[in-house]
């Protein structure tokens, strides 16, 4: 006789197929892919075996671009068509941008975020990051011979909602399906606490090349929970390169240079600082344009002593970060360190010094946050098995809120929230007769709505006329798992409606996603319609099996009609996919999710239930045992 | 069950103002471990909705019931005694006093840069709130005195809120002292 298979969520009863997966580390500096293979996270080399992309896109007069090792040497040679460190400008404008004096680029300044010109055109920094990620999809999918079901992409924790949709949108315009934004030290904690199988509190020091996070962690029993995160998303390793790029100017009383002549001597800076992780002082030798040469030696105590704010200002984060999690250093049980830059020495020694303890450096810097996310990526689309399992609890970095009277910020969604998150705050007219309102959402901490961060203007209109003060108009702010945030605004006595995914003020409309993605095309060998014509193929097997999986599993949720018109949905569905008529795929898509979504609902609720039922035996047992 | 059912019944736990945390915890993450979109970012579109809206209820369930004086306000909700926090400020005036000089003391000793009164005034403070969470517990739970419960909570509020001020003192000194 047949054994009934009871079924987890999550764990497929059908036969095991492995999906190709990957986390993606969109490094300021470098990128690293990673995969799990046969249970063990690794990263994907390149085909000259080094595992890093290095970060930097340049562009040709043609359009073509060079990624990686190819465009490195031309960051001195083509400054203006050679974009490093991009991940500075995702969601940035040209005034939020530090030292934009000494970076050689052509910046235009569009409302929102700032954008390249370079030979081939005006590029924005989504554009720009979508290339390094297009690179590294192909590298990806060169390793798994297939194509990718998805990818975990990580972020800083501390990036706010315009950088990560910029982050997501560049992930979109590289092709890629993004099962997740994934902060960079729970990546890490991933990694490192499922190795060393961690549990109690832990801290993440990740210092970056453009970027600074702390995240305390709670991990116990399969939980990692993020208590608070702290950090600023432009501190990083490229701060410590342009200490000495200032002393070295200073030094050498140098008079105004070129483009070129600055990137070199910024070269020569970072070449000094990875000198000095291993060697008491580091020789600075540069051959200007004009035949002048630098010659300098910087010690270690000099670099301490010219860095020593930028590391006082990660600290000041960390105290920060641990008050929100209500916890003491000495609550601690270890520090992790990520990213290339806790290699310099005087970071080491502050945070051993802050913690009183020496810190955790038994994984690779460079390594363990694609390591983490490549970790999750396996676990998000479903190829782990039953048992091996954990549950992930993020929180938003930055407190998000609406401007009220007098330009102030009322906070409705406060920093450290568990996400998914969301919040209804009620508001009203404050005119007679008063027909539209005016919402405009922002993300901070300080009070006055010049000091936030500008997420996105909308409009409610249509409210009826009433006396002031009578209209109650209800906000509601969602932020998914990704930290990413959606607003709605409806006004309760009548029902008018207004929504936003949080998005056009900053930076890219969907229309200029699709406006770009043509423009990317016409360069290639294939058209836009034929990749929109292959992306719902794949979107559209996505679904099928999404929902065969949920009736293999459940199909006792559902009646024999039920059952068959679903079935006949997939058959159409399956059919009209190997023909060329987009359209038509489209419209079996939504028939599709027409007829599962009160499957959907029936599934869901058993899995509530199944949370519940699953306390109530432990708990029999236990009065069970208990019984004389 | 449904998204609208109240956070107890949500975590299983009976309706009053003392409950076990360490259940509450065990409960929450039950739950987050089966509606989690981690667990549903391969499933089609109407389960990852559903999954993400779930979380939600699940997360803000927890820390509603998690915090005392959120939780307090939420049983006083459930049981029609909304609190009209801005509308009815009327405090018993020996209450409102006993505020403003709390508040001068804790002005006085930031501006005087002393940590050690601003730890004092915080622990007296903390001991204060202690036994007015007890008193809360008796009059939620064992008399259903909701009225005078209301009472209580309105006064935790202002309480509450001058223990983070103490804290955002203590905590800015600390900078100070570690920048220099």
């Amino acid at each position: 006789m047949a054994l009934f298979q009871i079924a987890e969520p999550g764990e497929s009863a059908a036969p095991h197929q492995h999906k190709l997966a990957v986390g993606i580390d969109l490094g300021t500096t470098n990128t690293l892919i990673a995969t799990v293979r046969s249970g063990m996270a690794v990263v994907l080399n390149d085909e000259q075996g080094r595992p890093l992309l290095p970060s930097i896109v340049r562009y040709l007069p043609d359009g073509q671009t060079e990624v990686g090792y190819a465009a490195q040497p031309w960051q001195a040679k083509d400054p203006k068509n050679t974009v490093v460190s991009v991940k500075r400008f995702m969601g940035r404008g040209l005034k939020d941008i530090a030292h934009v004096e000494s970076l050689p680029y052509d910046f235009v300044d569009e409302p929102g975020m700032v954008r390249v010109r370079t030979c081939a055109g005006v590029k924005s920094p989504v554009e720009i990051s979508a290339e390094i990620l297009k690179v590294a999809k192909a590298r990806a999918e060169a390793h798994l011979g297939g194509e990718l079901v998805g990818a975990v992409i990580t972020v800083p924790a501390y990036f706010d909602d315009a950088q990560r949709q910029a982050t997501k949108d560049a992930a979109k315009l590289a092709g890629i399906n993004v099962l997740r934004l994934l902060n960079e030290p729970t990546a890490a904690a991933i990694a490192y606490g499922l190795d060393n199988a961690a549990e109690g509190i832990y801290a993440v020091y990740d210092l970056g090349g453009g970027t600074f996070d702390i995240s305390i962690l709670k991990l116990s029993k399969g939980v990692f929970e993020v208590l608070a995160t702290g950090g600023d998303s432009a501190l990083g390793g490229d701060d410590f390169d342009q200490r000495i790029f200032c002393w070295v100017l200073e030094q050498a009383q140098l008079p105004p240079l070129s483009h070129e002549d600055a990137r070199l001597i910024m070269t020569r800076a970072r070449e000094a600082k990875e000198f000095l992780t291993s060697h008491a002082e580091a020789p600075i030798t540069v051959k200007l344009s004009s035949g002048a040469t630098i010659d300098l030696t910087l010690d270690v105590a000099t670099f301490a002593e010219i860095t020593r704010n930028l590391v006082a200002k990660t600290l000041q984060a960390v105290r920060k970060a641990l008050r929100d999690a209500g916890l003491r250093p000495d609550e601690v049980k270890g520090v992790v360190m990520v990213g290339g830059s806790t290699r310099v020495p005087q970071v080491q020694r502050a945070v051993a010094e802050f913690f009183r303890q020496e810190p955790l450096n038994n994984l690779d810097p460079d390594k363990v946050v694609a390591l983490g996310a490549a970790t999750q990526a396996n676990l998000l689309v479903g190829n782990k098995t039953g048992g091996d399992d954990w549950l992930l609890l993020d929180v938003i970095p930055l407190s998000l809120g609406l401007e009220t009277m007098g330009g102030l910020v009322e906070k409705v969604i406060p920093r450290n929230s568990t996400i998914p998150a969301a919040r209804a705050q009620d508001f009203t007219t404050f005119k007679d007769g008063q027909t539209a309102m005016a919402i405009h959402v922002v993300q901070g901490e300080r009070e006055l709505v010049s000091d936030c961060r500008s997420l996105a203007r909308f409009e409610l209109r249509g409210i009826p006329p009433m006396v002031a003060g009578a209209a109650r108009i209800r906000v509601t702010f969602q932020v998914d798992a990704d930290g990413l945030l959606s607003v709605s605004a409806r006004e309760q006595t009548t029902g008018v409606e207004a929504g936003v995914t949080v998005k056009p003020s900053y930076g890219l409309s969907d229309d200029e996603i699709a406006a770009m993605l043509k423009d990317s095309m016409s360069h290639a060998k294939d058209d836009a319609q034929r990749r929109a014509l292959k992306e719902a193929q794949v979107e559209a097997q996505r679904m099928i099996e999404a929902t065969q999986a949920a009736l293999k599993e459940d199909a006792h949720l559902l009646n024999a009609e039920e059952t068959a018109r679903i079935e006949a949905s997939i058959a159409k569905l399956q059919t009209l996919m190997l023909g060329d008529n987009r359209r038509q795929i489209t419209l079996a898509m939504d028939d599709l999710g027409y007829e599962t979504q009160e499957f959907a609902h029936r599934r869901m609720d058993q899995s509530v239930r199944r949370a519940l039922a699953g306390r109530k035996v432990d708990d029999l047992n236990t009065e069970e045992g208990n019984q004389p | 069950m449904d998204l609208t059912t109240d956070f107890f019944s949500l975590f299983q736990l009976p309706r009053a103002f003392r409950i076990d945390l360490v259940e509450l915890d065990a409960r929450y993450r039950d739950l987050q471990a089966q509606v989690h979109p981690d667990r549903f970012a391969h499933a089609g579109e109407a389960e990852r909705r559903l999954s993400m809206q779930w979380a939600t209820r699940a997360n803000e369930g927890y820390q509603t019931l998690k915090k005392p004086l959120e939780r307090a306000r939420y049983l006083l909700h459930l049981a029609g005694h909304d609190l009209q926090a801005e509308s009815n400020t009327a405090m018993a005036p020996e209450f409102l006093m006993e505020q403003m000089e709390w508040r001068e003391a804790v002005l006085e000793a930031r501006g005087g840069g002393d940590h050690h009164e601003l730890e004092r005034l915080h622990h007296r403070l903390r001991q204060d709130l202690r036994g007015r969470y007890e008193e809360l517990a008796i009059l939620l739970d064992d008399r259903q005195d909701m009225e005078a419960a209301t009472e209580q909570v309105r006064r935790l509020m202002f309480l509450e809120k001058l223990l983070l001020e103490i804290d955002d003192a203590l905590a800015s000194l600390e900078d100070k002292a570690m920048d220099n």
